[in-house]
């Protein structure tokens, strides 16, 4: 659709410092990312003290926190491992993500350099580089992830809605029904928390 | 159906009302043996004062009520930081969901921005980089519209089975709100598009102001249509922990994708790839190749009561089966509701014609016999979709795609009254 309203002459001109601040996003063919750089090394050391205590030494993940390292070739299996090795498909949300919202609860706090670092030692903890690997605002844009050819566009159009429409069946549409499975067995529900009913 | 299956009673919730249905056998056309005393004796409330009108600047629900809250399921997440929590749906009616019991996600809490220290920045490849203040938005002209705001992971859980018991837990991440705003077209004008070019290949990114940002890309097409910049819902300023003073409003599409605190708009040629439209809300099919881009959230329908949360407290007779329909698509046209399972199917009433991308009140008036009943509903939307069950969505997609699941719920409502999430062949 095309514009044509009228303005109104609200809101004034953004500084370059400002956007600058604020425009931290980095695009899949690199563009946005910053000087600076890191290597697996200075990496290991960053990570260990500010993201092991979540992510785990080797980013495998503590507790139920989120695991970064692992999961190649499970995405068809019945427990995919979604990583960054076995499943994100560009670099640059790796060092966009990093650089905007972590460590969580101290997001912002990392310098380019850092995350650099931060972001080689991920890629080592998956094994897709070497222990002596620098990442850089150079070599950036050519760093191919594993699973980058691992994602297709919104297919419900042709795969779902031409199927699934229609006048719907309404009467004698099965022959029987069984019930083959009850949200008791599980019993994960949080209980209400009301005493009084308990009686 | 199964007598075998007929479970003992597992939650204390549901002992109280369970009793009642055992006390009221004689349930329909009641005969009262003796004067009722809430008629006979003088109640205190028909004698003494109530509250003054200073009691309250702004209330709160009655205490009778309390139970309609928002709740949360502890294991779903590694903190309650980035977290979930559910709509009280088994308890409400009608269409729009009160803010306060209205459910959150948020990635990094629910923080707290003054409208003085607001700003809304649009930058990138528009003719004049433009900085607002709160007070600026106000002065635009304004629309008001209701929509529903979905998770893309309700009903994420229920993908590989029936898991959570009530439909606050299983349908719960949604709720649906009267938005008061300014149309991001007339925004993105303001700035103007010339810089743009060709539109049709153009994206905005669109960033929150807290620590997780939740940056997504979103089409221009979609951009310069029906996408709201909102600062008020259901009457009021946003709730805090709903974007207050400024969120994204995207009609009929991913809840992920109305963005809270919003502080940036970005025009690009390209989309970001955000991690939240790579690492979250793809949906990996059985193949283990991902759908990414899934914006639209598809027509649904849950029946709210009864179900395990409002099981059926008054016996045999007269009965309303109550629940909601929505659809990205647009607007409802029908629900049907079955009783037995899916073999036979009854069309419901709509409450009243729902707005478009908006929740949808639907009822069925009819008389319960007493005996088991496989509640389910079927919704059907304006471009002919009919809603699937979950056998028609795992043949496509499998059982790991997290979000998008709305897939046909069954309940099994037993003699007492009690219903269950279950799953059906």
């Amino acid at each position: 659709p095309a514009l044509a309203e009228e303005k109104f002459g609200l809101g004034r001109p953004a500084l370059p410092e400002e956007v600058a601040a604020w425009n931290k996003d980095v695009l899949p063919d690199g563009r946005g990312i910053p000087e600076g750089r890191g290597d697996v090394f200075t990496g290991e050391e960053v990570f260990a003290e500010q993201c092991a205590v979540c992510h785990g030494d080797f980013a495998e993940g503590v507790d139920n926190w989120p695991v970064l390292a692992g999961g190649f070739d499970t995405l068809g299996d019945k427990d995919p491992v979604k990583t960054v090795g076995s499943y994100w498909p560009h670099l640059s949300t790796v060092w966009d993500y990093v650089n905007r919202s972590m460590p969580f609860g101290a997001a912002q706090t990392l310098s380019p350099d850092d995350v650099y670092a931060i972001t080689a030692y991920i890629l080592y903890s998956n094994d897709l580089v070497d222990d002596d690997f620098e990442l850089s605002h150079e070599n950036f844009a050519d760093f191919e992830m594993y699973n980058k050819d691992g994602f297709i566009i919104d297919d419900r159009a042709e795969t779902e809605y031409t199927i699934w429409s229609g006048e719907p069946c309404m009467e004698n549409c099965k022959d029987e029904v069984k019930i083959t499975m009850r949200a008791s067995v599980v019993d994960v529900t949080p209980e209400e928390a009301d005493e009084g009913a308990d009686g | 159906m199964d007598d075998a299956l007929k479970a003992p009673s597992r939650r204390a919730f549901l002992k109280g009302s369970a009793a009642a249905v055992a006390g009221s056998v004689a349930a329909g056309a009641a005969v009262a043996a003796e004067p009722d005393p809430l008629i006979t004796e003088l109640q205190d409330w028909a004698s003494s004062l109530g509250e003054g009108v200073d009691e309250t600047p702004y209330g709160l629900p009655i205490k009778y009520e309390d139970d309609v809250v928002r709740r949360n399921v502890p294991w779903l997440t590694a903190d309650p930081i980035s977290s979930i929590n559910f709509t009280p749906i088994h308890a409400l009616d009608g269409t729009i969901t009160p803010q306060g019991c209205a459910f959150e996600r948020h990635h990094s809490g629910a923080i707290e921005l003054s409208k003085p220290d607001y700003r809304l920045m649009i930058n990138g490849l528009v003719d004049q980089e433009l900085v607002f203040t709160y007070a600026d938005l106000e002065r635009f002209p304004r629309e008001n519209h209701v929509y529903f705001c979905e998770c893309a992971a309700n009903t994420g859980m229920e993908w590989a089975g029936a898991q959570l018991n009530g439909v606050q837990f299983t349908h719960g991440m949604i709720h649906n709100m009267e938005y008061t705003g300014v149309s991001l077209r007339t925004l993105l004008n303001e700035a103007g598009l010339g810089a743009a070019g060709d539109l049709k290949d153009k994206w905005v990114y669109v960033e929150g102001a807290d620590a997780s940002s939740n940056g997504r890309s979103i089409p221009m097409e979609k951009a310069l249509d029906d996408v709201l910049v909102a600062f008020k819902a259901n009457g009021e300023a946003l709730r805090k922990e709903h974007g207050y003073p400024v969120r994204l409003v995207v009609p009929g599409w991913e809840g992920n994708m109305w963005v809270k605190w919003l502080r940036r708009i970005e025009v690009t040629d390209m989309a970001v790839e955000s991690r939240e439209e790579t690492s979250k809300y793809t949906d990996v099919l059985a193949d283990g190749i991902a759908r990414k881009w899934t914006w639209v959230m598809d027509a649904k329908s849950v029946i709210t009561s009864p179900s395990p949360q409002s099981p059926i407290t008054h016996g045999p007779g007269p009965m309303v089966i109550s629940g909601l329909a929505w659809s990205g698509h647009g607007q409802i046209t029908r629900v049907d509701v079955s009783k037995d399972g899916g073999m036979t199917w009854e069309t419901a009433r709509l409450g009243r014609q729902g707005d478009t991308k908006a929740l949808t009140r639907f009822y069925l008036d009819t008389e319960w016999d007493g005996e088991e009943m496989l509640l389910q509903a079927r919704a059907m939307d304006e471009t002919g979709y009919v809603q699937p069950t979950k056998a028609q969505l795992r043949e496509v997609r499998g059982e790991n795609s997290i979000y998008h699941n709305n897939c046909i719920q069954t309940w099994h409502v037993k003699t007492n009254g009690e219903a269950e999430n279950v799953e059906v062949s």
